[in-house]
């Protein structure tokens, strides 16, 4: 597509200002819990649902407003939904790890390390199985690579070939522990012993996530089983907005310049024209001051309603008080 | 009037619900061949695509089925051990149960686990024995544990139906249970039913604890009028059901197969007692404090509630107060 690569832009540059009017968010005590930030890892989420369609079917992380983001995700909800508002995307009740937007595939972010590709997974075979012609990619970072569920899922999704893209964002580090201080092995070669093909891409480069999924999904969508993409990627920001003003020391800051060096934003503007960045880049501020302004006009919900949607079959819970 | 047993009962539902709805399909661990004889020839009747086979991974495959319900399907989980609800608890609590909240309203996760053979099965030792049911109710998903043929039928029915995450729990003491059954019905979850009708005492008997209560309250006969009180459903838990009966016999005694501490005994003792000023104080009947299963048939026995155990506290409690 002509315009594929504005639209890249477009994406990662949300990605990236969302997440910076977010911290904006948390510093004055908008946004409660902190955030943890996609910052240098948007040119995954923005290259994969690129090469996705509307129909698919998505899983995200605790870190994980940019998977919601490029897949669709009104970025006005998806804000009112960090500031707990009754008109987020999921009423408040989510909160930054868990947004969702099922109308758009988005089954939610997860933040429980590892959990969502069984979910994902089983999701995607039932549409399959009602006829329709959905694929999955479902996002992880290094440290899911070591948990059992996820390895489990890799054997289900593989050996009844259910179309799952594992999308391993390997951003060097677990929280604090690095990857080559909990990973035997190589990531990729998980994939390989459940018979998956497997791939790493320069997740800093968004048409390079893009190209690598659009192959994989080709197969997939062809008959084909899972497969696995671990994007090498690097995050600029804190795990968590708590390190803001709690300084964890493990990342050697000559390693945090370097990373920062290859910057996904950057990366995908050059390819355009400057006249036309700066035509997004203006759309994008409106599109999230907007967001911001309809975030935080939006009402706190109700505490009466705090246990509301806890039963989907309308079961009502005792409450808590004498 | 024809005879059923209560495993030829969950056979029936489970085929009367795959017939009935194309949505609904079984997955687990043997049962295509039927290890447990509770899916016996459902196979041959409804296909390997409606009673899939699935590879030892209980946590990918329970929450396989999340993401199957998450598409819309009513996927049927059976678990051949009890002690696999510990494997899967993180699945079932943290995911299956919490993703209608947590996402606002945006979807529902209509699965629903089968345990034939729950509680002691006698010579199966600390890790199969397990009876789990009280930690379902603790964190609120529903809990159902039938006690008779029919209730079997129509409270798994019921549970399949259901649009929320159901345990089911089928006692190993209850399965060789038979009985006249005129009519299968699906029976409201919820819902607790007298057993047997008495004037001084009511008697809570979960699952195949109700016939053991029913025994001792006919042996009572002539000296204390036992009324039994067959709750069905843990969570929710018809309190209202069972206050019309404390509050006619003013006593009250619970026999569980829990341990003793956080047990479900407790819970029901507590919700009587918050409403009915009782005549003498409650007894409970349950396993000890931490229990687990000792192998040699005489040690198993010993710490599970049985029936001289539950003749003394329905003796002491109708010393007590009078």
């Amino acid at each position: 597509m002509t315009d594929d690569p504005v639209r890249l832009y477009r994406t990662v540059r949300l990605i990236r200002r969302f997440e910076e009017r977010a911290i904006e968010l948390v510093r004055s005590g908008h946004i409660v819990g902190g955030i943890h930030p996609y910052l240098g890892q948007e040119g995954i989420a923005a290259g994969v649902c690129a090469a996705l369609r509307g129909t698919d079917l998505v899983t995200g992380t605790h870190r994980g407003h940019g998977h919601v983001l490029a897949k669709g995700a009104d970025p006005a909800r998806t804000m009112a939904e960090l500031c707990g508002r009754e008109t987020g995307s999921n009423r408040g009740r989510g909160g930054s790890m868990h947004a969702a937007d099922f109308s758009i595939g988005v089954l939610g972010a997860n933040a429980i390390v590892g959990a969502a590709g069984a979910i994902l997974t089983g999701a995607v075979w039932a549409r399959r199985r009602r006829g329709d012609d959905v694929v999955g990619a479902t996002f992880f970072g290094d440290g899911a690579v070591n948990e059992g569920m996820l390895l489990e899922a890799f054997n289900l999704a593989a050996l009844w070939r259910v179309p799952v893209l594992f999308v391993c964002e390997n951003n060097g580090y677990a929280t604090t522990m690095p990857v080559q201080g909990a990973v035997a092995g190589t990531i990729t070669g998980r994939a390989e012993a459940f018979g998956m093909p497997a791939a790493v891409v320069d997740g800093q480069d968004p048409e390079r996530v893009r190209d690598a999924t659009a192959a994989a999904v080709a197969r997939m969508r062809a008959g084909g089983g899972p497969e696995l993409v671990e994007a090498r990627t690097y995050r600029f920001d804190a795990h968590h907005t708590f390190e803001h003003s709690v300084r964890l020391d493990y990342r050697p800051p000559q390693e945090v310049a370097a990373g920062r060096e290859r910057d996904p934003v950057v990366i995908q503007g050059d390819r355009l024209p400057e006249a036309t960045r700066r035509i997004v880049d203006a759309e994008v501020e409106a599109t999230l001051t907007a967001a911001v302004e309809f975030a935080l006009a939006g009402p706190h919900p109700d505490p009466a309603g705090a246990l509301d949607h806890l039963y989907a079959s309308g079961l009502v819970a005792r409450t808590g008080g004498g | 009037m024809p005879r059923l047993s209560y495993r030829k009962a969950l056979t029936r539902a489970l085929a009367d619900e795959l017939a009935r709805d194309s949505d609904v399909f079984l997955l687990g661990e043997d049962i295509r061949v039927a290890a447990s004889n509770v899916t016996a020839g459902l196979l041959k009747k409804f296909g390997p695509e409606r009673v899939i086979d699935t590879p030892l991974s209980e946590q990918a495959f329970t929450s396989f089925a999340t993401g199957a319900a998450l598409a819309g399907l009513r996927p049927v989980i059976e678990f051949q051990i009890p002690s696999l609800l510990f494997l899967v608890f993180e699945q079932i609590v943290n995911h299956a149960h919490k993703f209608p909240l947590m996402t606002g309203g945006q979807c529902a996760v209509p699965v629903t686990y089968l345990v034939p053979g729950s509680g002691s099965r006698t010579g199966w030792a600390g890790q199969h024995s397990d009876h789990p049911y009280s930690l379902f109710a603790h964190v609120g998903v529903t809990t159902v544990v039938p006690a008779t043929p029919a209730d079997a039928y129509g409270l798994l029915v019921s549970a399949i139906r259901c649009d929320d995450p159901v345990v089911v729990f089928a006692p190993a003491g209850a399965l060789e249970v038979r009985a006249d059954v005129d009519d299968l019905a699906p029976v409201p979850l919820g819902r607790g039913v007298v057993r047997r009708a008495g004037d001084d005492v009511t008697v809570v008997a979960v699952g195949h604890l109700v016939h053991d209560a029913l025994a001792v309250a006919e042996e009572l006969t002539g000296e204390v009028s036992v009324e039994v009180f067959d709750p069905r459903t843990l969570y929710p838990f018809d309190v209202d059901g069972l206050v019309d009966s404390v509050s006619r016999t003013g006593r009250l005694v619970v026999v569980d197969d829990s341990n003793r501490s956080c047990g479900i005994a407790a819970e029901i003792i507590t919700s009587v007692l918050e409403r009915v000023r009782l005549a003498a104080p409650p007894r409970r009947v349950t396993r000890p404090d931490g229990a687990v299963l000792p192998f040699a048939p005489a040690l198993d026995r010993a710490v599970q509630p049985g029936r001289d155990q539950l003749t003394a506290a329905i003796h002491l409690c109708m010393k007590d107060g009078s």
